[in-house]
């Protein structure tokens, strides 16, 4: 099959790829690019572990061809942390213990973003509604919302502090 | 400084047992640095598709891989024949039967692995698998276990002909596997045939399947020269499936790796050895080049160990009062095709015996009868011990079924029932010896925090109003689970003993590492099992590195499932942290002068009593233990512990649900759910509440919507997350959570394991629940899953909906 090359930035870098028109964003990521970060659940686009931010909107790079994405601005879990401070979503999801096999945890935290960007102070149900293409197994959901509140409070720019004190009991 | 404050500040430092420490796993996970199977990328590493067969039953008439090897960029095509000449094509399974690692002349279900395609890429692997033309020649298939054992039912496993006893006795059907008992059954038909009055109700646990995020797969890696073959490997047992391969290749234990890296949940899902784990080590071995299979969503949902598919018959005999007198259960097993039932060796339904529950029953029989149909094999616990889950629905069902019996309230059935404290440890009429409880203060507190009376009240005054548009249901489980297999005296796998372990080395400046038999899929093991230590052997947790699932490095343990970490490799850690300990209580007392036994230890050193301003801290003796240490000591710091656990442990909990129900549409609303969780010791509250959490929105989901039905044809329907139900952020409730604390007596720190508790008690709440809502109508129970449409007809067939 004949292969395009294909131009993005990825994580503000300029990248390359050389790809078959049929081949999916997330192969082209996780084996063209090194950034395994994004992860397959489902293959059909329900589970999210595979979503990255592309020119502005959440998408499932399952579904997504390559080829799409000439000339796009993407951005995956691997550009979030910033000359090694963490985004105030990834150190809400360890404060307020929002992850535990981590599978979910970057499409999550990349989905949560898009939320923030467009509402900076989400109710409880606008993040359930918002979070409801993000599928997790271990959490119940319940620890990824206070996570989610913990970083849209820190980005107002207000305290926060975990709701898990370390001598609590 | 105050003493108060000092001792706050060391033990904000050391991070032991009742801290939330903060997850050391986290960092990577969130930066999007984890190393699943899937990630790993290996120099000329080739890629492996299962080709999988459309049909639930039919013969091979004939294989043609010709097309598919001449496609560009392939390999490879394994077909049995291919692996005959190594005696791979069939594999033992965990309950003593074979599988079919690639369909020999015949397939049993659908999807079965019938070809295994290695090529360059993903892509080329697939479409090559397109090219692989095999012949079929239809059967007809079974997939009901009562119409499997009708006489003239057909034949699913030609190759046990003539076969008359199987890894569990007598088989008396072609299709039957196994019948086990247990109990006195003499006894307790008498005291059914004396019985003031007698329950008896039919319930179906429908197969599900746990579904990780992540699916299986694994990266086989044959070094020809060297002779060793490494295995990335999505296994929540990974010492047990090196001696697997050991078994099967004939390679050494010595000579072969297995590594589970960073695993995406397991719940069960990842006990099991797979046929594709076993092609990718053949197809390595063959090519001499490392081999990637990855399961997709739906391969993962259709073939890899599904869970439960219990059709169960409970029967109660009691007094009039309510006291309980007799337990009587039949069940017939759906198995599948082959028996790869994931359970210890002598019990082929598990621990299915707990299910007498937190009630003292003095009379009790248990029969199962395995049996074979055309659907995909398993019989994995998911998210449970094995079969507990099923275990506890049958008894939290059956005891509401009698309370409508005798219009007691079904929270005072359970108090008039319970085990009471001061019964422990007790011999249940099954053979277990619970080893602690304190049931009726945990149910008691749960009422008093939901008002239960109050919901009684609102909910009597909604079912006097004939025009109310909802339904209201109050569920109440009281339950008791077993976990931490086991006494090896009871429970081995493959003739292993499940005991497990940990080897602590502590470095000359004091830090540690750890390394456990045992294998996180998300439990959070980096971090707890350091507390332990930390708390143990006085050596802060940041300052321990722990590792598991790398068989090269790990001391030999049977993994993580049936929530047995905590339990038995927990165990381990606390008994090898005491080594460290008790050997630097002996080098303190070198460096002090003093008799060890005039040492006390505190926190993170040991100080001369009644002088506790000399003393010598951890990090000093562990200098020590390299350069001046007693005469006859050996140098070093490090202590080694394997576990045989004297028995199980046995966490409970008192859940309460209240359930509104739309009568028009069947929609279910879950208002309220409280859970109270007693797993003894709590090493780390925080990872606490998330893994009952997670268990209860496991349980939510089996009971509000999971079920892989076939239809007459074998065809498994829902195969994909379209049809398979995983709840979403905005069905999943809203969990209130609760805990008592009843150590475990046998266990070193008292702990009892917790993450499976709310999966196994939260599923009987919601059907409690459920019933509840239409018990004035009569109701004693219908089966689950409780999705819409099955709860609107259900309200349907009492006329409610018009």
């Amino acid at each position: 099959m004949a292969k395009t090359v294909v131009s993005f930035t990825l994580n503000g870098s300029p990248v390359d790829v050389l790809v078959e028109p049929r081949e999916l964003l997330i192969h082209t990521l996780r084996e063209k690019l090194a950034t395994t970060g994004p992860h397959i659940g489902c293959d059909t686009s329900h589970c999210g572990a595979c979503t990255v931010d592309l020119d502005g909107l959440s998408v499932k790079a399952c579904t997504v061809l390559t080829v799409q994405c000439d000339g796009a601005e993407m951005l995956t879990i691997e550009g979030f942390a910033k000359a090694g401070a963490l985004h105030p979503l990834q150190e809400g999801f360890s404060q307020e213990h929002g992850l535990q096999c981590g599978f979910c945890t970057p499409g999550m935290i990349t989905r949560a973003y898009r939320l923030l960007q467009e509402n900076p102070s989400p109710t409880e149900a606008d993040i359930r509604f918002w979070m409801a293409g993000n599928l997790c197994r271990c959490t119940g959901y319940q620890n990824i919302v206070k996570s989610i509140q913990y970083a849209a409070a820190k980005m107002r720019g207000e305290t926060v502090a975990t709701s898990h004190p370390v001598l609590a009991e | 400084m105050d003493t108060n404050i000092e001792t706050h500040a060391r033990l904000e430092k050391l991070e032991g047992i009742g801290c939330s420490r903060k997850r050391r796993e986290d960092p990577r996970f969130i930066q999007g640095k984890g190393n699943y199977v899937d990630d790993i990328k290996l120099p000329g590493m080739l890629s492996g598709v299962m080709v999988r067969s459309p049909y639930a039953h039919a013969k091979i008439v004939s294989i043609d891989t010709s097309k598919a090897k001449a496609h560009p960029g392939v390999h490879a095509v394994l077909t049995a024949e291919d692996l005959k000449p190594l005696k791979l094509h069939w594999m033992p399974t965990l309950a003593g039967d074979v599988q079919a690692v690639l369909a020999d002349g015949r397939v049993s279900f659908q999807n079965q692995e019938v070809a295994f395609v290695v090529a360059d890429d993903r892509y080329t692997a697939a479409d090559a698998a397109d090219l692989v033309e095999v012949e079929y020649e239809e059967l007809p298939a079974v997939v009901d276990p009562f119409k499997a054992l009708a006489p003239d039912a057909p034949v699913i496993r030609p190759d046990l002909d003539g076969k008359n006893v199987g890894a569990h006795g007598a088989r008396k059907h072609h299709n039957h596997i196994f019948n086990w008992q247990i109990g006195d059954k003499d006894k307790t038909d008498r005291a059914f045939a004396n019985a003031e009055v007698t329950v008896k109700q039919d319930m179906l646990y429908p197969r599900v399947h746990p579904c990780p995020l992540e699916t299986c797969g694994s990266v086989a890696n044959y070094d020809a020269i060297r002779g060793d073959l490494t295995v990335w490997i999505t296994s929540q047992a990974p010492h047990v499936v090196r001696t697997v391969v050991g078994l099967l290749s004939s390679i050494p234990e010595s000579k072969i790796r297995i590594i589970s890296p960073d695993i995406g949940g397991g719940f069960g899902n990842k006990v099991g050895v797979y046929p594709g784990y076993v092609c990718a080590i053949v197809a390595s071995i063959v090519l001499g080049r490392p081999v990637k299979w990855i399961e997709s969503r739906s391969e993962n949902l259709t073939t890899t160990a599904f869970a439960r598919d219990y059709w169960m018959t409970g029967e109660l005999a009691a007094d009039k009062n309510g006291k309980i007198r007799a337990l009587r259960v039949n069940v017939t097993a759906d198995h599948g095709a082959f028996d790869a039932c994931a359970d210890p060796t002598k019990w082929p339904a598990g621990m299915f015996h707990v299910c007498t529950g937190s009630y003292d029953i003095a009379n009790a029989h248990v029969s199962v009868d395995g049996v074979y149909t055309n659907k995909f094999p398993g019989g994995v616990a998911y998210r449970c011990s094995f079969r507990v889950t099923e275990a506890v629905y049958l008894i939290e069902r059956m005891i509401d079924v009698l309370a409508q019996r005798l219009d007691i309230d079904k929270a005072e059935i359970r108090r008039r029932n319970f085990i009471q404290a001061e019964q422990f440890p007790y011999l249940s009429p099954l053979g277990l010896e619970f080893d602690s409880g304190n049931y009726a203060p945990a149910l008691e507190r749960v009422l008093e925090a939901v008002d239960y009376k109050a919901l009684r009240a609102e909910q009597a005054a909604l079912r006097a109003d004939p025009n109310a548009p909802t339904l209201m249901g109050i569920g109440i489980t009281t339950f008791t689970e077993i976990v931490g297999a086991g006494p090896s005296k009871n429970c081995d796998i493959l003739g292993i003993g499940m005991f497990d372990s940990c080897e602590i080395r502590v470095h000359p400046d004091g830090s540690a590492i750890a390394r456990m038999g045992s294998i996180s899929q998300g439990q959070g093991h980096q971090t707890t099992y350091a507390q332990i230590i930390a708390s143990e052997a006085g050596i802060a947790a940041s300052q321990i590195a722990v590792e598991e699932g790398d068989t090269s490095t790990a001391p030999y343990g049977l993994g993580t499932y049936g929530s047995r970490s905590t339990p038995v490799a927990g165990a381990a850690t606390a008994r090898a942290a005491r080594k460290i300990r008790e050997k630097a209580r002996k080098i303190a007392a070198h460096l002090l002068e003093v008799a060890p036994d005039d040492l006390e230890f505190d926190l993170d050193q040991f100080k001369v009593k009644g002088d506790p301003a000399r003393g010598k801290t951890m990090k000093e003796i562990a200098w020590a233990a390299y350069n001046n240490v007693p005469e006859g000591m050996e140098m070093g710091l490090e202590a080694v512990d394997y576990y045989d656990p004297p028995n199980f442990t046995f966490p409970f909990g008192a859940y309460v649900c209240v359930l509104d129900i739309t009568k028009k549409t069947g929609e279910t609303k879950v208002r309220r759910f409280y859970a109270l969780d007693d797993c003894g010791t709590r090493i780390n509250p925080m990872i606490i509440e998330g893994q009952i959490h997670g268990g209860l929105t496991e349980g939510f989901a089996v009971a509000m919507g999971q079920e892989l039905p076939y239809d007459e044809q074998g065809n498994v329907l829902g195969g994909t997350l379209m049809d398979y139900f995983l709840p979403t952020s905005q069905e999943t409730p809203h969990w209130e959570t609760d805990f008592t604390v009843t150590p475990s007596p046998h266990h070193p720190i008292g702990a009892k394991g917790v993450a499976e508790s709310p999966h196994v008690g939260s599923i009987p709440c919601f059907s409690s629940a459920m019933v509840d809502a239409f018990a004035h109508l009569g109701t004693t129970h219908f089966n689950m899953p409780y999705n819409s449409f099955r709860v609107w007809q259900h309200a349907k067939s009492l006329g409610l909906t018009a």
